[in-house]
């Protein structure tokens, strides 16, 4: 016998189910709830940066769009601070839901252009959004990133890991000037590369 | 700092043939193993200023007449992370079905009727010691779109966020003592049993308030934090 170590071991993920809307964004759920629906109030007025707005579906394995995800944002702000970080701007949250239009599965998020943040070694990580997927048939939330084509990605330590290297171009939008494009294949010849993180 | 890696054996695996709808929606190519950075190791955290005082009941929440058919129940439990340590403030959401198995969301069609005193939502924050507790009607079994004749185990969706973007979890309380518990794809999903126990909350009668409520006790755990636990660093661990 050998000591024992005294971990836990995490609580097992399950699917989100095809009702999570109505836990994380009741509104769309079609129920009013007292006080107000988290992650949906945007980007304050004085937050400085500039506006972006990213639009754009997940889709399945057989092409069909995924209806009924529902995708958490995780961004620094303009100047590369997390919010809680020192430096950080006031009034940014920082994180945002997104829930598509149920019938298309067409998404869109506005906020703002992140800044570039430490990683590292202290080499930067281009401006990206971490994003965090849910939805019926998912088994465990999946994680992944958005970069920005009109942003210099070339020393990405986190892109710069992908191999083969065509697979790079699934996490970077397309569009420019703050008008972004962004489907996630969620299987098939354009699979989006997920992160173990 | 950053996390203990997320052990995938323990989770249930993105392909799962017998819950068909994660053939479709399962990646197929191996993740990308990453370290943590800053992007995941920071996360949103939030207040009691982000939501409503009445958001743990969800007796009451939704009530428009009188209180929701069904049978009262207290969840209570704490949110700790590998490591033992309490999660504190952390934002736990949760959803469910009303005690006839019918949620109130615009694509359940099932026939069990809407119960109008009853949302089926409610949210609640950790305490110090990373204690939560709400107050619901246990929800009932309800039929879903699988095999011809599969039907849900009753149970509760939970969302909790922890401290990290990496800790966020959504997972699913079951029932102590239900006979639908063992026969469901997608429990079943989690190949190791002792992670299935670890999704099905006692009765914990000791806690149970008198001509009232019954209690069940769930418990919730995050990734842990690995610290360098031999380099001498001037900022500590
Ligand atoms: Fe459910």
């Amino acid at each position: 016998m050998v000591q024992v170590l005294d971990d836990l071991k995490e609580t097992p993920s399950q699917t989100a189910g095809p009702y999570v809307h109505l836990g994380l964004a009741p509104a769309a759920a079609g129920v009013a709830r007292p006080g107000r629906d988290l992650g949906f109030g945007g980007v304050p007025g004085g937050v400085p940066g500039p506006r972006i707005r990213v639009t754009g579906r997940v889709f399945d394995g057989m092409g069909a769009p995924v209806t009924d995800v529902l995708i958490e944002v995780w961004q620094a702000d303009a100047g590369g601070f997390y919010p809680g970080q020192p430096g950080a701007a006031p009034g940014f949250a920082g994180w945002a839901r997104v829930v598509p239009d149920f019938d298309t599965g067409l998404f869109a998020l506005d906020t703002i252009l992140p800044g570039a943040v430490p990683g590292p070694g202290g080499r930067l990580l281009a401006p990206h959004l971490s994003l965090w997927l849910v939805a019926r048939g998912i088994n465990t939330g999946l994680q992944t990133r958005m970069y920005f084509p009109d942003r210099d990605n070339a020393a990405d330590p986190v892109l710069s890991l992908i191999e083969p290297p065509r697979r790079r171009r699934t996490l970077i939008a397309t569009g420019a000037d703050g008008a972004y494009r962004f489907d996630i294949h969620l299987q098939g010849d354009r699979e989006t590369v997920f992160l173990d993180v | 700092m950053t996390l203990y890696q997320r052990d995938r054996s323990w989770h249930p695996p993105a392909l799962t043939p017998d819950y068909k709808t994660s053939v479709a929606r399962s990646p197929r190519l191996p993740l990308l193993s990453l370290e943590g950075t800053v992007s995941e190791l920071t996360g949103p955290r939030f207040g009691h200023g982000d939501i409503a005082p009445g958001d743990a009941d969800l007796i009451a929440n939704h009530a428009k007449d009188g209180d929701p058919i069904g049978e009262r129940i207290i969840v209570h439990g704490r949110v700790l992370d590998e490591n033992r340590r309490p999660v504190p403030q952390t934002l736990i959401e949760i959803w469910q079905a009303n005690a006839g198995g019918r949620y109130r969301h615009r694509k359940d069609g099932y026939l069990a009727p809407i119960d109008p005193n009853f949302g089926g939502c409610g949210r609640v924050l950790t305490d110090d010691q990373g204690h939560y507790a709400f107050r619901t009607v246990k929800p009932g079994a309800y039929p879903w779109r699988n095999g011809v004749n599969s039907w849900r185990p009753a149970h509760i969706h939970l969302s909790v966020f922890g401290h990290a973007f990496a800790q966020r979890l959504i997972t699913q309380m079951y029932f102590e003592g239900d006979t639908l518990i063992a026969r469901c794809p997608i429990v079943n999903a989690i190949p190791d049993p002792r992670a299935i126990a670890a999704l099905i909350a006692p009765l914990d009668l000791n806690q149970a308030v008198p001509l009232d409520c019954l209690v069940y006790r769930f418990d919730i755990v995050l990734r842990g934090r690995r610290s360098t636990v031999f380099e001498n660093r001037p900022e500590g661990n």
